[in-house]
């Protein structure tokens, strides 16, 4: 028995959803890169969904979520990097106390 | 001629302006009058040597082969080119595009004014090095900037007096205007001399407003500024031509006479460019109703009142109508008006002067009345009475008025210095004291009053001659003003050097001042007695044409004409001896007649009131009809709106500030609300 679409996108919605909760919610800078990847991957197993039900002959879904995996990557090192050297100097990385920048 | 003479004529006294302007500050006060002083000695030189060569040489650049004399332009560049020049196709000047040009222009008048403000410029510089000193001979604050100011009018004077267009008129009027404003405002830690500059600015200024229009509708119809253009007999447009014959523009003549040029408020528009430019000299020459600025002005130093306001700056108005007097001619409207002005002021002028406290004021007013005896003169000048013998009677009292006005100008300021003292109710029996000063001023008293053979009574003469050959009214009108002349005059020099003996205040009794104030003063009052016989018909006429046919020393005497000379003498002996039982020894008649006729006293003492009714003009009505309103407008209505704009802008911004918190997180839930939004609408408009 074949798992319907509907299930795969309610899953990604789901995830999605987790994500934008976490980061509308958390205050740890950590804890919000952690829901942006949530966000993310919930995009990803959407592209990956509709190739795999809609286009089964094709591959450009599973190579854009590839593409974007590798970004996601990358954009974590540099959003760590980021939050280690703001801990460094405010020795705090929650979101509502970094204000030394606002106008 | 070659130029380079005129040229350094001008370049002078601008150079030793800019030189004690800047670098006055680093002199030594003795130094900086010095190079003014010889600075104007070089230009009186180069002057007199440019006016000898006019009018003597008999070069055809000059006069012509019937003994005409000529208007020469000895050079004139270019300024401001507004249209260009029209060319034929082999090249030739067809008609001169409309240019401003800068140059210098040598006709009778130009070259009798280069002597007249030269000699007067000259005697002041002299007379100056010892007024602007105290009696220790220290000099007195500001004393270079004195002499680079005094450098700055003559330069402007200068420029004025040779100018080959009417625009470079104007420039220098202003200029004249500046210097003028500069000088009385000399004192300027003295609120008084700080508003008296302002009033005579303003004023002038105002009529100037009317100069500049009257030169832009002339300018208009006839297409030309040049004087060689307005006032010759030559074509139209060839400016190349530099020595022209003097006489009416019959080709301007044509313009308004057949053209469609308008005719506005019942005037033709030659009548009212002329009127207009007149009251450009209504208010350099003060006469009514905008005289206002001349009395005051005598805040300024007295030699400032001398140069300035009695010899050469106040006549501007007088040459201006000279020199467009042919213009003048061709609307005879105009110059009536002229008449009128001239001689409603020249009465009024003399009955306020007649009572007056204060030396210099009977000397501003006497100035005032003397130049409105010239404008009356030319007035009344026609061509058909003897060659316009108003206009060279006009310019001859301009000469001689020069030379005793600035006389009575410097013996006032040397009482003056010596006294300490203004008004002449502080003076009395000056005459033991002063014998130097007494005499010359009484020559000058004489000079003005117009006794035989003094030079005043030959100008004056010959002004009442031309008035009396134009309307037997208006002659008797102006006899009873030179009558009243001789008395205010006589009035002032008995009050002054009689009437009782002086009571010697302070630490020493006034005496003859130094050889620098003494010097002008002998040379003056020698030009007062010589400057009458100076054969004016044969040199000065306005159209150059010499009205006797020999010229010698006593020449003026053979042409009197001796109906005139007598009544006008008689007068004049009346107003001296009405003077001389009034005022001679101390006697209680001036003020059982003040009692007699308080209003009229009342009235000339605060010159008929004008001042107050230019008070209640400016301050009541204008200020309160016009100024107000118009303030109130830009307050409320173009300020306002500019500060309701800015005010709504900063309260719209001030409320919807708290929206950029800088809150990543509140911004993630806009948008995310906001993209939930967008996607319902589509949803919504899609099923």
């Amino acid at each position: 028995m074949e798992i319907p679409m509907i299930c795969y996108l309610l899953l990604s919605l789901f995830m999605f959803c987790c994500g934008l909760y976490g980061f509308i919610t958390r205050k740890n800078m950590i804890a919000m890169l952690i829901s942006l990847e949530l966000m993310l991957n919930g995009v990803d197993m959407n592209f990956v969904v509709f190739n795999r039900f809609l286009f089964p002959g094709s591959m450009e879904g599973m190579m854009f979520t590839l593409f974007a995996v590798a970004i996601a990557a990358a954009e974590t090192a540099l959003a760590i990097a980021i939050i280690v050297n703001v801990f460094r100097v405010a020795k705090d990385i929650d979101v509502q106390d970094l204000t030394t920048m606002k106008f | 001629m070659e130029s380079t003479m005129p040229i350094l004529i001008l370049a002078l006294p601008l150079l030793t302006f800019l030189v004690l302007g800047l670098l006055g500050k680093y002199m030594k006060h003795g130094t900086a009058g010095a190079i003014g002083t010889a600075s104007m000695g070089v230009t009186l030189t180069l002057a007199y040597i440019t006016a000898f060569t006019y009018f003597f040489s008999g070069s055809p650049a000059f006069i012509n082969t019937v003994g005409e004399r000529l208007q020469s332009v000895i050079f004139n560049v270019t300024w401001l080119q507004f249209t260009p020049d029209v060319f034929d196709a082999a090249g030739n000047l067809v008609k001169a595009g409309l240019a401003i040009k800068l140059g210098f222009l040598l006709d009778p008048i130009s070259a009798m004014m280069l002597v007249v403000i030269t000699t007067i410029s000259f005697m002041v510089h002299l007379y100056s090095n010892g007024y602007m000193r105290d009696h220790d001979g220290t000099p007195e604050r500001g004393f270079q900037r004195f002499f680079a100011y005094l450098s700055l009018f003559s330069f402007s004077m200068l420029g004025l007096v040779v100018a080959t267009n009417i625009f470079q008129m104007y420039i220098f009027w202003e200029l004249v205007g500046a210097s003028s404003y500069l000088l009385i405002g000399f004192y300027f830690t003295k609120p008084s001399a700080v508003s008296a500059s302002k009033k005579a600015f303003i004023v002038t200024r105002f009529a100037d407003l009317g100069f500049l229009i009257g030169i832009l509708v002339l300018s208009f119809y006839t297409g030309t500024f040049n004087f060689t253009d307005l006032t010759s007999t030559a074509v139209e447009g060839m400016t190349d031509t530099y020595q022209v014959n003097i006489g009416t523009a019959e080709w301007i003549k044509n313009i308004f006479a057949t053209s469609a040029a308008p005719i506005f408020m019942g005037g033709s528009v030659m009548t009212w460019a002329l009127v207009l430019i007149f009251m450009g000299g209504m208010g350099k020459s003060a006469m009514m109703p905008l005289h206002i600025w001349l009395p005051d002005a005598m805040e300024g130093p007295t030699p400032v009142s001398a140069l300035i306001h009695a010899a050469t700056m106040v006549v501007a108005g007088v040459y201006l109508v000279a020199r467009l007097f042919p213009l003048y001619l061709m609307e005879t409207t105009a110059l009536d008006i002229v008449t009128v002005v001239g001689a409603l002021t020249a009465l009024y002028a003399a009955m306020v002067a007649c009572a007056q406290l204060d030396i210099k004021r009977v000397l501003a007013f006497s100035t005032i009345s003397q130049i409105a005896f010239m404008m009356v003169s030319l007035g009344v000048a026609r061509p058909e009475h003897h060659h316009a013998v108003g206009y060279m009677a006009s310019m001859f009292h301009l000469f001689t008025h020069a030379m005793f006005k600035a006389l009575l100008f410097l013996g006032a300021g040397a009482i003056i210095h010596a006294v300490g003292t203004n008004d002449y109710t502080g003076m009395h029996g000056l005459r033991k004291y002063m014998p130097i000063t007494h005499v010359t001023f009484l020559i000058g008293c004489l000079a003005i009053a117009g006794i035989i053979p003094f030079a005043g009574f030959f100008s004056k003469d010959e002004i009442l001659t031309a008035v009396f050959s134009h309307s037997l009214y208006w002659y008797l009108w102006m006899s009873i003003v030179a009558g009243l002349t001789a008395f205010y005059m006589f009035r002032l020099y008995f009050l002054i050097f009689w009437w009782k003996d002086h009571k010697v205040t302070g630490h020493h009794a006034p005496k003859d001042q130094p050889w620098t104030m003494t010097l002008p003063l002998v040379f003056l009052a020698i030009m007062s007695v010589i400057s009458g016989f100076f054969p004016f018909g044969d040199l000065v006429t306005w159209n150059g044409h010499p009205m006797y046919k020999s010229m010698s020393v006593l020449t003026n005497l053979e042409q009197l004409n001796w109906f005139v000379a007598s009544v006008s003498l008689v007068t004049a002996l009346l107003g001296i001896g009405l003077a001389w039982i009034m005022y001679k020894n101390e006697n209680p008649l001036p003020s059982r007649m003040r009692q007699f006729m308080p209003k009229l006293w009342d009235w000339c003492r605060n010159r008929f009131y004008f001042d107050e009714l230019y008070m209640f003009i400016t301050h009541k009505i204008i200020f309160n009809g016009i100024c107000r309103p118009i303030a109130w407008f830009d307050r409320h209505i173009i300020d306002g709106s500019m500060d309701g704009l800015a005010s709504i802008t900063n309260k719209a911004s001030e409320s919807i500030k708290g929206l950029q918190s800088g809150n990543v997180q509140q911004y993630v839930l806009a948008y995310v609300a906001g993209a939930i939004l967008l996607g319902l609408i589509t949803a919504l408009c899609v099923l």
